[in-house]
């Protein structure tokens, strides 16, 4: 496996910042579209600076940094209509941002306020699944009811490197295939599953496995974003049309740790992190905007007070968000009426209550 | 009114409710043109359609993980796993994506999921055939747990399970799948009591013996034969495992000082444990005894020339009885 990708990877856009042609894949966007999926990436990186320091500030119990993979998440995020639906990870912040979902519903579940976060149904975007390669499952599924449905929606799934070991991401392959389901699982290699290399899950490069469960699988360098967003565009075109699932391999690094509470360097050389660094995503979109008259120095000071504003708005929404009431945990277990948990919380009221003056 | 098998009985209520509602989808391995391995679903794919009934590719994970995506997008799947000891594969997706779900979208996402479970001994299968995992499902919260002991409950209890809006695991006894009784297709699921509630099967008064499923009707035979020593037992189908309906249990006890409870499931941290620390509490100075557990033993399922030997039945349900008499 080459640490470039290989010869199969598509590009669009250099590291250099140079648009360059491919024979099957391509983006025609305006001006306007470009700068907006800067602004994108520029916001999605800043939301994960910010969740960072908030973590290390004791304000968040964990996050998960998707530093160096904003294009990969935002170009994907960008291919999606309203209407179609992405079952994320844990790590897809870049795609809630092009679902609309407010950074801070992000942030109350790392912080601990809630398990969830925000409405499915409203983003069209599923809650996180930390559970490695559940989702995937989830996915064939709802696009099994696409299916019966009759729209022409599509579903996608996020997953990485790592989950491709799982049952029940090769499941999830299985099912899509044999029932043609319109989805297109987006795989993010970033070489790193936790401590574990690419290596410790593959033998050959994870687009090629589509082709044993019997459909296409394309492999694009996962910081180019203009060339996330044709790939994705093409394959999830190919699920509306009836033609099946695709497997995305996108190419990418993970630039920062697993977690917070991940400690890479105990793992891996501080070498790779430079040669990836020289192919940033924002980097090269930038050069790009800049060489060809698309951007001009306002419009990146706009971006930039733009993301300082938003770090304003994370870190006191972060701060001032309260607890969930403690009687909460008892909320929306069942549906219909259960006598234990309505005994439980009856007793956990009257303990709480027991207390002078009703303080818990 | 007619006289059908528990077998019958699910297949006609399960399509009353792909009759009565279109977002149900029935999903498991053979079910369609074989009509599951045990025909509870004879008929219903050249009726309903492979869109509507729906043969799945052959793993278990895959079944569960695809009728959560399924119920996402507002369906009602009807999942059926083959014989109880396959259901683990499935476990993770049950545990912590069916069961959570609900909870974890702010009530936004119910999982009107049923996953129908053929479980129990007493046929002479092969390993992983026997089994009785209801203890891991009813400690899961988030999930109920129901089991049938008859036609009639089976015909109501599994449309009353689709219909409901949380998860069901409903346990269907297989050695009773061919057992015959009345049942009366015309009874309305709305007005019938609620799946999750117990029933007092025989009115008794010298003991209470509760239990579920395949042991219905090993208890009712046991309190028959114990009328000839001059027993008057009181057995209680609990129908429900989770939730358990105590109040009913609880009464009953009030009222005969004793209680026995008899599953297959073995009785460490079974649903005999729950009972007797719940009864204990409920009704500690109206026990005459402490609460006795009848079940299989913390072993694996025996080869079935054993099962005998593992399964409770009438004379250890009445020896139970004797012991619970003797203090």
């Amino acid at each position: 496996m080459t640490a470039d990708g290989g010869p199969e990877l598509v590009q669009l856009l250099t590291p250099e910042g140079e648009r360059v042609h491919h024979p099957d894949y391509d983006v025609d966007l305006t001006p306007d579209e470009l700068r907006g999926l800067y602004r994108d990436l520029v916001l999605v990186r800043r939301v994960d600076a910010e969740a960072t320091a908030l973590q290390r500030q004791g304000e968040l119990g964990l996050w998960a940094q998707l530093l160096g993979q904003e294009a990969a998440q935002v170009g994907s995020g960008r291919a999606l209509r309203p209407t179609d639906m992405a079952f994320p990870t844990y790590r897809e912040h870049g795609v809630a941002w092009t679902r609309d979902v407010d950074p801070l519903q992000l942030l109350g579940l790392f912080r601990g306020v809630t398990n969830g976060g925000w409405d499915p149904h409203e983003h069209n975007f599923a809650l996180y699944t930390i559970v490695i390669g559940d989702q995937c499952l989830h996915a064939v599924g709802y696009a099994m009811g696409v299916q019966r449905d009759g729209t022409d929606d599509a579903v996608i799934v996020y997953f990485g490197d790592g989950a491709t070991s799982q049952g029940d991401v090769n499941e999830s392959f299985v099912f899509a295939s044999v029932y043609n389901a319109p989805v297109v699982f987006f795989c993010q290699n970033n070489q790193w599953a936790i401590s574990e290399p690419l290596e410790r899950q593959t033998r050959i490069p994870l687009y090629k496995r589509a082709h044993g469960f019997g459909f296409p699988g394309v492999r694009v360098d996962g910081n180019d974003v203009l060339a996330v967003l044709a790939v994705t565009k093409a394959a999830l075109q190919n699920a509306r049309e009836g033609n099946g699932p695709t497997l995305i391999e996108a190419f990418t690094y993970r630039m920062g740790a697993h977690t917070t509470s991940d400690d890479p360097t105990r793992y891996r050389v501080a070498a790779d992190l430079e040669a990836w660094k020289l192919k940033d995503p924002i980097e090269r979109l930038k050069v790009y905007l800049a060489r060809n008259g698309h951007a001009d120095h306002a419009f990146f000071d706009a971006v930039e007070a733009e993301s300082e504003a938003l770090a304003v708005r994370l870190r006191e929404g972060c701060r001032s968000m309260p607890d969930p009431a403690p009687d909460s945990l008892f909320d929306h277990v069942y549906a219909e009426p259960h006598p234990l948990v309505d005994e439980e919380r009856e007793q956990f009221v009257r303990y709480h209550a027991s207390f002078a003056g009703g303080e818990h | 009114m007619a006289v059908t098998t528990m077998a019958k009985a699910l297949n006609a209520g399960l399509r009353k409710a792909l009759e009565r509602d279109e977002k149900v989808l029935l999903m498991g391995e053979d079910i369609g043109k074989l009509g599951g391995v045990f025909r509870v679903t004879d008929g219903l794919q050249k009726d309903f359609g492979e869109a509507r009934v729906i043969d799945s590719p052959l793993a278990e994970s895959g079944i569960m993980g695809t009728a959560v995506g399924l119920a996402m997008a507002g369906y009602r799947p009807v999942v059926e796993i083959q014989f109880d000891g396959f259901v683990y594969p499935a476990f993770d997706q049950i545990v912590s994506q069916i069961a959570k779900h609900r909870a974890r979208s702010g009530g936004r996402t119910p999982m009107p999921v049923t996953i129908r479970l053929p479980f129990g001994g007493g046929i002479g299968a092969v390993e992983h055939h026997s089994e009785s995992p209801e203890a891991y499902f009813a400690h899961t919260a988030g999930l109920r747990v129901v089991s049938p002991s008859n036609p009639m409950d089976a015909y109501v209890m599994i449309q009353q399970a689709i219909a409901c809006d949380d998860p069901v695991v409903i346990l269907e006894p297989k050695r009773r799948y061919w057992d015959k009784a009345d049942v009366d297709e015309s009874v309305d699921i709305a007005s019938a009591p609620s799946p999750f509630t117990a029933r007092v099967v025989r009115p008794g008064t010298t003991a209470t013996v509760a239990c579920y499923g395949p042991m219905v009707r090993t208890c009712l035979e046991a309190a028959l034969a114990g009328e000839a020593d001059g027993l008057d037992l009181e057995v209680i189908d609990l129908r429900s495992v989770s939730p358990l309906d105590i109040p009913t249990v609880a009464a009953s006890v009030r009222k005969t000082g004793r209680l026995v409870v008899v599953h297959e499931a073995s009785v460490f941290l079974g649903v005999g444990a729950e009972l007797a620390a719940r009864i204990t509490e409920e009704c500690f100075y109206s026990l005459e005894a402490p609460v006795l557990r009848v079940g299989g033993y913390h072993t694996p399922y025996p080869p079935s020339r054993l099962e005998e030997e593992y399964l409770p039945d009438l004379d250890r349900v009445l020896d139970a009885v004797d012991r619970a008499l003797a203090y």
